[in-house]
């Protein structure tokens, strides 16, 4: 091996790609270094210098707060609607509808956020009017549904629920693959030793697929974290900490508050307002981390190579 | 070879079978009761009735099939039935918003359509009139030159994956990168791409390259993502014959692998394309909005699709009503261009990809 011809040609070629592969990580440690330089004199200024008038974490907290909260919310609504779509397409539906049916959902998972965002204020949010009074009334003593009920419908849970309808795509479209990818034979074993299609199901398509449904509904939670534009044209928000899902008073989540803001600022306040990023890069990062740890864990990593 | 089977004996009646036929719903009543749930569901939309009960009243009915069943057939079929139902419940409620999101789209944005719509731009527009001329110019440019930036870096980011070192510890890294960089969300990018520009043009810049620049970031991740998997799937056999004939490996690379993989790269490629063309965070942090047509992406605010939509509807003016119509007009324009994507994407990878394989 040791009369292995160097052509110029092989050694130019790779250093285009080791270029390009280095371009991946400077630019990642960029956005990481570029956010801190920038937000950190938003963290340290003091509450005269910026508009929100407060420190940083005072100011942070709040946002923090809505932004888990938004996501939980989603999360709750989307991943079992987005189990039973998964399951419907990969082992209910019949076969001549199932493949229509996967492509559509492909296609809804392209749709450009600020149309869900227009959905949700134009029509979601007068439509949810009415049910939030009826929450209010019958549901009232929940603190979740304390009220008073938003008049605009512009709420937590109207956001939480455009959030949802976002995500079900992504989570149905991965969902759907570990579906399919459960072994034939543990399927026809089930069947064959009497199981119901339900039984087999739960004994052999879950089993295989927990790990996968996890990380889905991880990278899902990771996608409804960093959602901007749906929240900030959904939510009508204020700097409060509440865990009342009709009011018209409810926390901003960070990204929305980013966009919301942004226009109007200046000086410190953009720096904050930067810091508020590098704080939601870092809340992502660590969700995406679990996620894929979860995916590829230590027992794992060796099947998913080969 | 000489075993013969032994007869089966036909004197047997087929009552004697050992296994019981359990009891069983006909399977058409389950279709007729289907059937009715769907008719209540559709009529719950369609007259005044409204969606919501409608919804229910289609559950009740389609709620009698486990009822029979668990009278009839007991309590494990019953259960069957009963998650069937839950399925087909998910989907119905998936369905409902997505048909919503999409009619509404079409209902409001078509009637704004119009020849004028497309050809003007806001400039001195205001009230009634105007156009998204300017926007669509806009998106062409910010994310014409994003593809001009993320094809390369991407193409060649997933060849060194590919090709290089498969299974060196850089490699694994670089794999890692690739997967936390594809989770940075767009208004992160859009603030990235701000502090960058910042440091150059000073405080406030608005620029279309930068738009360029944050849609790049997150771009890349994903053509690396759908290129390795397409070199991935180019045979090994195709390499080594290649070799074998003493081709280097940088030629091999780029006349073998590469027109192997080129439709499904091209693929990945569209949809990518779809996917951030539709961007809304970033551009709005540094691209901003204006009113005329800028075709110069390195001075000044640059108009978008989607930006134009949002703030035309978020900050609408007096009277509002035709900000927001044209909104919704660009809404459904940007809606048509994100499918037209992926319809390419899919034509290109049914047309042009060898045979399928996994």
């Amino acid at each position: 091996m040791n009369k292995t011809i160097q052509r110029p040609g092989d050694t130019i070629f790779r250093g285009t790609a080791v270029a390009a592969a280095t371009t991946i990580l400077v630019t990642l440690a960029a956005v990481g270094i570029f956010l801190t330089i920038k937000g950190i004199p938003g963290m340290t200024a003091s509450p005269e210098e910026v508009k929100h008038g407060t420190t940083f974490l005072a100011y942070v907290a709040p946002l923090v707060f809505g932004t888990l909260w938004a996501a939980a919310l989603a999360l709750a609504i989307a991943t079992p609607v987005a189990i039973g779509v998964a399951l419907f397409i990969s082992h209910y539906a019949p076969r001549k509808l199932a493949g229509p049916v996967g492509y559509v959902i492909d296609l809804l998972a392209a749709v450009p956020s600020v149309v869900f965002g227009a959905w949700g204020i134009m029509t979601l949010a007068p439509a949810m009017r009415g049910p939030y009074a009826w929450l209010e009334d019958n549901l009232g003593f929940i603190p979740f549904f304390a009220g008073p009920a938003s008049a605009t419908g512009r709420t937590m849970l109207t956001a939480a629920l455009v959030l949802a309808v976002m995500v079900i795509p992504i989570m149905t479209a991965l969902c759907r693959e570990i579906f399919l990818q459960t072994p034939r034979l543990h399927e026809e074993a089930a069947l064959a030793l009497g199981a119901t299609r339900w039984e087999m199901v739960r004994m052999a398509v879950f089993p295989h697929a927990k790990s996968g449904i996890v990380s889905a509904a991880m990278l899902a939670l990771g996608r409804a974290l960093g959602e901007t534009m749906a929240v900030a044209m959904v939510l009508s928000a204020s700097g409060v900490v509440t865990f009342n899902l009709i009011s018209s008073t409810n926390p901003s989540t960070i990204a929305a508050n980013i966009a919301l803001s942004f226009k109007e600022a200046s000086g410190l306040s953009v720096n904050a307002l930067i810091a508020t990023g590098l704080v939601l890069f870092v809340i992502t990062f660590a969700v995406n981390f679990v996620a894929r740890l979860i995916v590829t864990g230590p027992n794992r990593a060796k099947a998913a190579k080969s | 070879m000489t075993t013969t089977l032994e007869r089966p004996q036909k004197d047997q009646p087929t009552s004697d079978r050992p296994f019981k036929q359990s009891k069983r719903i006909p399977a058409g009543s389950v279709w007729v009761v289907w059937t009715l749930a769907g008719l209540a569901l559709v009529t719950g939309f369609v007259t005044d009735l409204g969606g919501a009960k409608g919804f229910g009243l289609a559950w009740l009915i389609a709620a009698s099939i486990p009822a029979m069943s668990f009278a009839v057939e007991g309590r494990r079929k019953a259960t069957d039935r009963f998650v069937t139902l839950l399925v087909v419940t998910a989907f119905t409620v998936a369905v409902i918003p997505l048909v919503s999101i999409i009619s509404t789209v079409f209902a409001k944005g078509f009637p704004v359509m119009s020849s004028e719509f497309f050809t003007s731009s806001m400039r001195n527009v205001v009230g009634e009139g105007g156009g998204i001329n300017h926007a669509i110019v806009g998106t062409l440019i910010i994310t014409g030159l994003a593809t001009i930036i993320s094809v390369p870096i991407g193409l060649f980011a997933a060849i060194y994956l590919v090709e290089s070192s498969e299974d060196s510890r850089t490699a694994h890294g670089l794999r890692f990168l690739v997967d936390v960089m594809t989770g940075i969300p767009s208004i992160v990018a859009g603030l990235f791409a701000y502090a960058l520009f910042v440091l150059f043009f000073g405080e406030g810049v608005r620029m279309g390259l930068g738009g360029a620049v944050a849609l790049s970031v997150l771009m890349i991740p994903v053509v690396i993502r759908s290129s390795e998997e397409m070199l991935k799937l180019v045979p090994n056999e195709l390499r080594e014959a290649s070799w074998a004939l003493g081709v280097p490996r940088w030629r091999t690379i780029l006349k073998v692998v590469l027109p192997t993989a080129l439709a499904g790269i091209a693929t990945g490629v569209t949809l990518a394309i779809a996917r951030v063309i539709g961007e809304t965070a970033p551009l709005l942090i540094i691209a901003g909005i204006t009113d005329s047509v800028n075709t110069n992406p390195l001075e000044g605010r640059m108009a978008t699709l989607p930006v134009f939509a949002y703030s035309a509807m978020m900050n609408p003016g007096v009277p509002p009503e035709p900000s927001i119509a044209r909104a919704w007009g660009a809404a459904l324009t940007l809606l048509i261009i994100v499918m037209a994507l992926n319809l390419i994407a899919r034509l290109i990878s049914a047309f042009f990809s060898p045979a399928k394989g996994r």
